[in-house]
């Protein structure tokens, strides 16, 4: 950081190379509206657009019918790509393998 | 610009548009700006019953801001081309914020 402007070989880090080095490995992501995805990242941008494949979205639902209010985990799964808007994420995170 | 570009290759296949609202809307994709807002012709509404005040309508356009995903058919989209644009593209936003 001391070092003078311009020559610096190093720039600061940014957020997003986290995410730049979560391309092509499984990612876990977070969504507004209680969703959450894991899949393969092949793309984003600085919105948090993202292109992930063989995706698997698990929406958080609770059921109105059961009296003690349980959350219910509902899973899909997505075998194409998946074009993901940015406005809905929440977290991106390298997802750890097993 | 990279999914910009990225959708202008996906014109004329067909992609299933899931709304904020949760509707989801299958068609052909006709054309995208640079709000990816779509373009959308020959549509079918997915759970029709549940949605029937769309099952008239042929032609869509849908702003951008609404869309949650964008299914894709996994054959039209070579991700090794894509990952290679998104290195790039972040590359070139580093340069832009070193720069300012």
């Amino acid at each position: 950081m001391s070092s003078p402007e311009g020559d610096a070989p190093s720039r600061p880090d940014e957020p997003l190379d986290l995410v730049r080095l979560c391309l092509d490995e499984i990612v876990f992501v977070k969504l507004r509206g209680d969703r959450q995805l894991s899949g393969r990242l092949h793309a984003y941008d600085s919105h948090c657009n993202l292109v992930l494949g063989d995706v698997t979205e698990t929406i958080f639902v609770v059921d109105e019918e059961d009296d003690d209010d349980e959350v219910k985990a509902i899973t899909r799964s997505h075998s194409e790509m998946l074009f993901v808007r940015g406005d809905s994420v929440v977290l991106i995170s390298p997802k750890p393998q097993g | 610009m990279l999914f910009f570009s990225f959708f202008k290759t996906l014109v004329d296949h067909e992609v299933t548009v899931e709304l904020k609202n949760d509707i989801q809307i299958k068609g052909v994709l006709k054309s995208v700006d640079q709000y990816l807002n779509i373009k959308l012709e020959n549509i079918q509404v997915l759970e029709e019953v549940k949605y029937p005040h769309l099952s008239a309508v042929k032609n869509v356009f849908i702003r951008g801001s609404v869309v949650r995903y964008v299914h894709l058919p996994a054959a039209a989209v070579d991700t090794t081309l894509l990952e290679d644009a998104t290195r790039r593209e972040a590359a070139q936003a580093a340069a832009k914020a070193k720069q300012g």
